[in-house]
């Protein structure tokens, strides 16, 4: 789970980390209003979405007056911002963030992550702030300075003092940047977060250590005992078919081809995918119904799928191991029943149950193709899929 | 032989009280495993299933002997799990659960090193759809009917891709000698490699198919070992080829963050270091029988 970067910077002060003052705003008066209160003489409006790259798109800009925070405000608000990190869409801007810009002196780079060849958490610092961690590692690899915290014992202070004194700050500095960066890893523990960025971390002029820039996501399988975290969550920055499959505890992911995909099984699902690819036609999503896809489950599926435009054939492929093929072909009947499908529908099943599966699926006089092999029913999908575009084509 | 298990491995089932854990010890029995017992806290003493059930894992492995166990417990609860059954002497945890925190994760494999390496234990999964060995044991969540027996090692990251590969060498008359599925999340238990080690000593395996995922260093360093320690033909696959970069594919550790992350890398590391790799998921029976035919092996007869 992802939240906007002033969810962040609250969450990161109540551990010590310093931030900006600012405000979070939701019109443009409510921005010029928020500018007059933190007081000071510049402000960077910044546009709230979950994706970075916001600077080089126009999602922030620095204002001298009220008038340029009202107009920045105006210009975001209500909008799309389309970054190199959004995809085509983009996403939408409902919250921009007023905050003081006090000039600085120099910019860091701070980063934790879970770190999956060595099973701990990795905290990564540089002296070159606002750059993507990518493009140092590019650029000046001997610049990414890096630790590992022991699990057992946590971050221990000497660990940070290393880090600190390595970015070639003073001891007045090194003495602030540690408590930050301390602070910052209790944010990360306490939080169960799986990825912290501070970019930049910024030195001001009076010898501070601002957090300007922070970027944080957390464990969605931790969020049970974070109540606090998950009430930051933001439906509007997901795809609105994605936020509705998570209601369901689906997992779907949408793409961009034609045949929609329900499977059990996330390494199923993906090699289903592959399949269909491989057969010469394109995936419109992923979608794991899971263990447990019972009637009501399948057919949530169903829909989800057909919400998508692009959708030209339907590909079911059950490996009933937890699951039970005859429910899964009930789901699929009461589907069918519930909602008009008019695209061709190919459904596989096998493992638990499969022959009382199969028997609902003949005795239900829906027109179903049946497959009996991966192969087997990403050909026909495929098959089914092109014969749908010819028959489109010609009536057009 | 097999590895990890056979019909004489005594498991205790963690969690057994509950509607899934009572599912699947009953599949596990009626497979022929040797289940000795159940530890539900607050249900010692009784009986479930006609088997005795314990508090703590310490009480069940000093009654029945168990070495093994296996987890059918809330993501809240497993970590602890899993560490109570290796503080009490278990050699071999599988943890069905899915939706362990990372950070829980992290805790459980740096206890599990507390131990010294004769007497530590081998976690496999969390996430995963558990171990079986053909006619032998079933240590999981498997439709045992579509696996038979004979001379190929299978470990998957995926439980149903695992299903696929297995129907598929039913189909053309190859037997696994085990499978092992070692899950889907980002910090896991036992590792591809661990499990090739034990299929390189296996007398019984003949060649091993190796099923993995995007995300995560594991497959290339698994292929990086089969290249200089393997002596037993290994097949290769990886699945997500047509996975977006940057989007979790159900599987918490199905994503492409890092360089070398994505299905067309890993796919491209294992066919550098020698692995033969299934041109698609639809082919794993086929690749497996041109592997062993190569070998000029006899299948053994199921």
């Amino acid at each position: 789970m992802d939240v906007h970067e002033y969810q962040a910077k609250e969450l990161l002060a109540n551990f010590g980390v310093t931030i900006p003052r600012g405000a979070v705003a939701f019109s443009p008066d409510q921005a010029v209003y928020a500018a007059t209160e933190l007081g000071g003489w510049h402000w960077a409006v910044k546009a709230q979405i979950h994706a970075g790259g916001r600077g080089k798109a126009g999602g922030i800009k620095l204002c001298r007056t009220y008038h340029e925070v009202r107009e920045a405000a105006q210009a975001m608000l209500g909008k799309r911002l389309v970054t190199a990190q959004t995809g085509r869409e983009g996403k939408p801007v409902q919250r921009v963030y007023i905050e003081v810009a006090d000039p600085y002196e120099r910019e860091f780079y701070l980063g934790y992550v879970l770190d999956r060849k060595v099973e701990r958490v990795r905290v990564i610092a540089s002296r070159h702030g606002g750059m993507e961690i990518e493009e140092i590692a590019k650029t000046d690899p001997e610049a990414i300075l890096q630790v590992v915290v022991e699990p057992a014992v946590g971050m221990q202070e000497f660990q940070a003092r290393e880090l600190a004194f390595q970015l070639g700050l003073n001891i007045k500095q090194v003495a602030w940047v540690v408590a930050t960066i301390m602070g910052a890893y209790r944010a990360f523990r306490d939080c169960d977060a799986t990825m912290l960025e501070i970019n930049p971390l910024v030195l001001a002029k009076d010898d501070r250590i601002v957090a300007l820039d922070a970027k944080m996501s957390f464990d969605d399988n931790a969020l049970f005992r974070r109540r606090n975290l998950a009430d930051l969550q933001d439906p509007s920055q997901q795809d609105p078919r994605e936020a509705q499959a998570a209601e369901h505890n689906l997992n779907y992911i949408g793409l961009d081809g034609e045949i929609g995909c329900i499977v059990n099984g996330a390494g199923l699902a993906m090699a289903t995918m592959d399949m269909i690819k491989h057969a010469g036609g394109s995936p419109a999503n992923f979608l794991d119904v899971g263990g447990g896809a019972s009637p009501d489950r399948v057919a949530t599926a169903f829909r989800l799928v057909l919400m998508d435009r692009n959708v030209r054939a339907i590909l079911v492929n059950i490996f009933a191991g937890i699951n039970r093929c005859d429910w899964v072909a009930q789901g699929i009947v009461q589907a069918c029943r519930e909602t008009s499908i008019n695209v061709p529908l190919v459904a596989r099943l096998a493992g638990t149950n499969v022959e009382a599966g199969r028997k609902i699926i003949a005795e239900s006089d829906i027109p179903i193709i049946s497959a009996d092999s991966l192969s087997d029913a990403a050909q026909k999908a495929v098959a089914a899929c092109k014969r749908v575009n010819e028959l489109t084509t010609a009536a057009n | 032989m097999s590895i990890l298990i056979d019909e004489k491995t005594p498991i205790v089932v963690q969690g057994i009280t509950g509607d899934k854990g009572t599912f699947h010890t009953k599949e596990m029995i009626a497979y022929g495993s040797k289940v000795v017992g159940g530890v539900t806290p607050g249900k010692g003493g009784t009986i479930h299933l006609g088997l005795p059930v314990f508090d703590t894992m310490k009480e069940a492995v000093k009654a029945t002997g168990a070495t093994t166990s296996i987890t059918f417990v809330a993501p809240a609860f497993a970590a602890d799990a899993i560490m109570e059954a290796a503080d009490a002497g278990i050699r071999l945890v599988c943890s069905i659960t899915d939706g362990i925190p990372a950070q829980d994760m992290i805790r459980v494999k740096r206890y599990l090193m507390r131990y010294p390496k004769e007497r530590r234990t081998m976690l496999v999964g969390p996430n995963c759809a558990g171990i079986i060995s053909p006619r032998k044991s079933m240590l999981g969540i498997m439709p045992g009917h579509i696996y038979i027996r004979g001379p190929v090692g299978v470990v998957s990251r995926s439980g149903t891709l695992g299903y696929e590969a297995a129907s598929q060498m039913k189909a053309v008359g190859i037997g696994i000698s085990t499978s092992v599925g070692i899950g889907g999340d980002p910090i896991n238990g036992s590792s591809f490699l661990d499990h090739l080690a034990l299929f390189e000593q296996d007398d019984e395996t003949e060649a091993v198919l190796m099923i993995g995922e995007i995300g995560g260093p594991q497959e290339v360093q698994a292929a990086a070992w089969i290249a200089d320690n393997m002596s037993k033909p290994v097949v290769g696959f990886v699945a997500g080829l047509t996975a977006p970069k940057g989007r979790r594919m159900g599987h918490a550790g199905a994503i492409i963050s890092a360089a070398g992350d994505s299905a067309a890398e890993k796919t491209e590391i294992m066919r550098s270091y020698g692995l033969t790799v299934a041109p698609s998921p639809a082919e794993f029976g086929s690749t497996i029988m041109q592997v062993l035919t190569e070998m000029k092996t006899h299948l053994i007869p199921a």
